[in-house]
C-alpha cells in the first residue's frame, strides 16, 4: 500500500489548468523536496491533495484510501503569510489546533491535549513561549510554532509549505533534524522548499514541478543538472498555449 | 537539539541594562497593571451609568429599555467579534440589510410579524447574501467588494419595496426597519411564566442565548476556521460550512435587533464592541468578554444621553461605542498610541543617555587630561528645547542608577558600572563599523553614522557573533581599538 498516490491530477483556478497531468506515487516513507519556480504550481499540488484547490481532474489515495477518510492521519503546514499573526491567541493556543482534527467536532482540547502540546512545543525549543501571543514572535519562532502544531496533530503524512521562509540558518537546519526524526520513525513528510543548494543534504526523494512534474524520484537520481535545466528553463509554450485555448473557450 | 530564544532580538528596554545582562527573561506574565487600571475604570463607568440611569423619570420602563439595549448589543457584539477577527466587518453590514426581503415575504407567508418564520427567512437571506457574492467572485469574476455592494444593495432594495407594498396593509414602518423604536419597545409586553415583560427582550433573549449556545458548541472550531481556514478544512472541519453558520447567526441576531436598533444602526453594534474588545486584548476568550463590557457600556450611557438629549437610543448607543473604540485606540493598555508612544520615548531617552556614556568613555580613552562638558550635543550642533529636556533627563537618570557621577566643579565622570556599560556601547559601535568596511564597501567617512544608530541595539550576543564573523578584530576601520567585552 502506497503512502501517496495522485493519479492523472489536474487542477484548475478558473479553468484554467495551472498544475497538469500529475502522476506521483510514493510507495514508502520519504522526506520530499517539491521543488520548482515560482508559480510552478508547488503549493497548488499540496492544496488539491488536500482537497483546498479545486482538482479539475484525477485522483488522489493516501494510505489506499480516499483523502477524506484518512484526514486523521494527514498533518499540514500552511504558509506563515496565509494566516493573521494580530489573531488573539496564544502560541499554546495555536499548538492545541494540531489536536482538533482527532478530537473531533464539539469536543474541547483537555489536559491530555495540554500535555500533548507543552511537549511538541518543547521539541521545537518554543517551551518557554507559550503564554505570548503569536504575534509577538519572530519569524523564525512563529515557523516553529506552526511545525509544533503539525506535530501535535500526531500524523503520519505531513505537507508543509514553505516552512523555511523566513527562517535563519540554524532554525532552518534545526527543523530539518527534526524532519529527519520524523522520517527515521517511520513519517512521510511533503515539503515545498525553494532553496536548491540545501536540497542534497535535507531530502531523500525529489518532485521537480514546472506545471507539470518534470522529474520525481529519489534525490541521487532525480536531482540532476539536466532535471533542474528542465525544471528552471522556463515554462513550456505549449502548455501556455494551450491553457489560453482551453481559458479563452471555456470562457466563450 | 534546537536552541531556544536563539532568534530572539529583543533589544533591552530598561534604561542602560548592564552590558553582561543576558537576552531579557521571558516575563510568564506580563505586566498587569494596564490591565487591573482598566478594570477599575470599567467598575466605575458601569456605577457611573446605573447612577444615571437610575436617576432618570419613569425608572422601571428605563431598565427595561436599558435591558433589551444591552441584551440586543451583547448578541451583536459577541458574534460581532468573529465577523471582525475574519475580516468581514463589511459583510456583517451586507447581510444585515440583505435579509429585509426575508423577513418580508416570511411575515407575507406567515402573516406574523415576529416568530420562527421571521427569522428562517432572514437567515436564509443571510446565507443567500454570502453564497451570491461568492458566487458573483467565482464565477462572474467580480472583485468580492463590488460583489457585495451590488448583492446587498440590491436585496435591501427589494426588501423595502416589499415592506412598502405590505405596509399599506399592516404597521410596517420603514422608518422602524432603518433606525429601530428602542424607545417603544418596553412598552409593547407580553406574559412569560406569569411576569409582564416587553415582548424585544424574549426575543432578544433568545437570540443571545443561541449565540451563545453556538460559541460555546463550535468554540473550536470557530476558532481555528477563523484563524487558519485552510488547515480547518485539512482537518475535516469544513471552514465553508461553518462560515455559512456563522453568517446564518449573524443573520438572526440581526433580525433580532431590528425592533431595537433597525437596520443601519445594528452595523455598530456588531462591529464596534469587537474592534475595540480586539484593541483590549489578546485572547480570544476575552475578546468576546470585553466586546460584552462594551455593549453594555453603550447601553447604560447610550440611553442615558438619549433620554437627556431626547433623540433615538440606537443613535446615542453608536455614538458611545464609537467613544470607547476612540477610547481603545488611544488608551490601550498594550496597543494603545499613548503606550506606543510611552515605549518610544523611553527608547529615545536610553539612546541619548548611551550616547553620553559612550562620549564619556572616549573621552577617558583619549586620555587628555583637559576638561570635558559631556552635558552638551555631540557635534555642536543646535538643540531644541525638547533635545536639551531630554538630555538633561536622560543624565539625571544615569546619575540616579549609578552609571555617571557628577565631579565637584559639575562635570561628569563615568562610575566602574558607567564605564562598563560605556566600554560595551564603543565596543559595538567599533564591531558595527569594522562590519560596514568589511561587508558594505563604504567610504571610511560613511560609516560612523550607521554605526551610532545601530550600536544602541547590539546586546552582548550579536557583539559576539559579530566578532567571530570579523575574526576577533583588534582595530576598527578608522584604526581605533575594538575594546575588549
Amino acid at each position: 500500500m502506497s503512502v501517496l498516490d495522485i493519479h492523472d491530477m489536474t487542477v484548475a483556478y478558473h479553468r484554467r489548468p495551472v498544475l497538469w497531468d500529475v502522476d506521483l506515487v510514493l510507495e514508502e516513507p520519504r522526506l520530499v523536496g517539491v521543488l520548482g519556480p515560482n508559480g510552478a504550481g508547488k503549493s497548488t499540488l499540496v492544496k488539491a491533495v488536500l482537497g483546498l484547490a479545486p482538482m479539475a481532474h484525477g485522483t488522489v489515495r493516501v494510505f489506499g484510501e480516499p483523502v477524506e477518510r484518512v484526514r486523521k492521519r494527514i498533518g499540514y503546514v500552511p504558509q506563515r503569510e496565509s494566516v493573521d499573526w494580530d489573531f488573539p491567541v496564544s502560541v499554546l493556543d495555536v499548538v492545541l489546533m494540531g489536536t482538533y482534527g482527532r478530537l473531533g467536532w464539539c469536543r474541547r482540547p483537555g489536559p491530555r491535549e495540554r500535555q500533548l502540546a507543552r511537549e511538541c512545543l518543547a521539541k521545537v525549543g518554543m517551551e518557554d513561549f507559550e503564554r505570548r501571543q503569536i504575534g509577538q514572535l519572530s519569524g523564525g519562532q512563529q515557523q516553529r510554532t506552526f511545525l509544533a502544531r503539525a506535530l501535535a496533530q500526531q500524523a503520519d503524512l505531513y505537507f508543509m509549505d514553505e516552512p523555511m521562509a523566513g527562517v535563519d540558518a540554524a532554525t532552518e537546519h534545526a527543523i530539518f533534524t527534526l524532519l529527519g526524526e520524523l522520517r527515521k520513525a517511520g513519517k512521510t513528510v511533503v515539503v515545498v522548499h525553494h532553496d536548491l543548494r540545501t536540497v542534497e543534504q535535507y531530502f531523500d526523494y525529489v518532485v521537480l514541478l514546472n506545471m507539470r512534474v518534470v522529474a520525481a524520484g529519489p534525490t541521487n537520481g532525480a536531482f540532476t543538472a539536466d532535471t533542474l535545466r528542465r525544471t528552471y528553463g522556463g515554462r513550456l509554450s505549449m502548455l501556455e498555449a494551450v491553457g489560453d485555448a482551453v481559458e479563452a473557450r471555456e470562457r466563450a | 537539539m534546537i536552541a531556544p530564544h536563539d532568534d530572539l532580538r529583543t533589544p533591552h528596554d530598561d534604561l542602560l541594562a548592564p552590558a553582561d545582562k543576558p537576552l531579557a527573561p521571558l516575563p510568564a506574565r506580563r505586566d498587569p497593571r494596564g490591565d487591573i487600571v482598566l478594570g477599575a475604570v470599567v467598575i466605575a463607568l458601569f456605577v457611573l451609568g446605573v447612577w444615571l440611569v437610575a436617576r432618570l423619570p419613569a425608572p422601571g420602563l428605563s431598565w427595561w429599555t436599558v435591558a433589551i439595549a444591552a441584551t440586543c448589543s451583547s448578541a451583536c457584539g459577541l458574534v460581532g467579534c468573529y465577523l471582525v477577527l475574519r475580516k468581514m466587518s463589511l459583510l456583517g453590514d451586507a447581510i444585515s440589510h440583505a435579509v429585509l426581503p426575508g423577513i418580508a415575504l416570511a411575515f407575507f407567508v406567515s402573516g406574523e410579524i415576529t416568530g420562527v418564520p421571521i427569522f428562517l427567512g432572514a437567515m436564509a437571506l443571510g446565507v443567500l447574501t454570502t453564497l451570491l457574492t461568492q458566487a458573483l467572485r467565482d464565477y462572474g469574476n467580480v472583485p468580492e467588494d463590488t460583489g457585495m455592494g451590488i448583492v446587498y444593495t440590491a436585496l435591501f432594495a427589494a426588501g423595502v419595496i416589499l415592506v412598502q407594498v405590505g405596509a399599506r396593509q399592516v404597521d410596517l414602518d420603514p422608518g422602524c426597519v432603518l433606525y429601530g423604536m428602542l424607545d417603544m419597545a418596553a412598552l409593547n409586553t407580553t406574559r412569560v411564566f406569569g411576569v409582564e415583560v416587553p415582548h424585544s427582550i424574549v426575543t432578544l433573549g433568545i437570540a443571545l442565548v443561541t449565540t451563545l449556545a453556538f460559541i460555546a458548541a463550535l468554540w473550536k472550531e470557530l476558532k481555528i476556521a477563523s484563524f487558519d481556514a485552510g488547515l480547518a478544512t485539512a482537518m475535516g472541519f469544513r471552514a465553508m460550512l461553518i462560515h455559512y453558520l456563522l453568517m446564518a447567526v449573524v443573520a438572526g441576531v440581526t433580525v433580532a435587533s431590528f425592533e431595537a436598533v433597525g437596520s443601519i444602526l445594528v452595523v455598530a453594534m456588531l462591529i464596534v464592541p469587537g474592534a475595540t474588545a480586539h484593541l483590549l486584548t489578546d485572547r480570544l476568550g476575552w475578546m468576546l468578554a470585553w466586546s460584552v463590557v462594551v455593549s453594555l457600556l453603550s447601553a447604560l450611557f447610550g440611553y442615558a444621553l438619549s433620554r437627556w438629549l431626547n433623540v433615538n437610543v440606537a443613535g446615542t448607543m453608536a455614538v458611545v461605542a464609537g467613544t470607547q473604540f476612540a477610547l481603545a485606540v488611544f488608551l490601550a493598555p498594550r496597543h494603545g498610541l499613548l503606550v506606543k508612544w510611552l515605549a518610544s520615548v523611553r527608547l529615545s531617552l536610553r539612546i541619548v543617555g548611551e550616547d553620553v556614556v559612550a562620549r564619556l568613555y572616549r573621552h577617558e580613552e583619549a586620555a587628555t587630561g583637559a576638561a570635558f562638558d559631556a552635558t552638551q550635543g555631540g557635534d555642536g550642533e543646535p538643540q531644541s528645547v525638547w533635545q536639551r529636556w531630554r538630555r538633561s533627563w536622560a543624565i539625571a537618570s544615569l546619575v540616579n542608577s549609578g552609571l555617571v557621577r557628577r565631579a565637584a566643579d559639575g562635570t561628569l565622570l563615568l562610575t566602574a558600572a558607567g564605564r562598563q556599560v560605556g566600554r560595551s556601547i564603543v565596543r559595538a559601535h567599533r564591531l558595527w563599523e569594522s562590519y560596514l568596511e568589511r561587508h558594505f564597501e563604504l567610504p571610511l567617512d560613511h560609516v560612523h553614522e550607521p554605526a551610532e544608530r545601530i550600536e544602541h541595539y547590539l546586546g552582548p550576543e550579536l557583539q559576539t557573533q559579530l566578532a567571530e564573523q570579523l575574526a576577533e578584530p583588534e582595530q576598527d576601520p578608522h584604526g581605533r581599538a575594538i575594546p575588549p567585552s
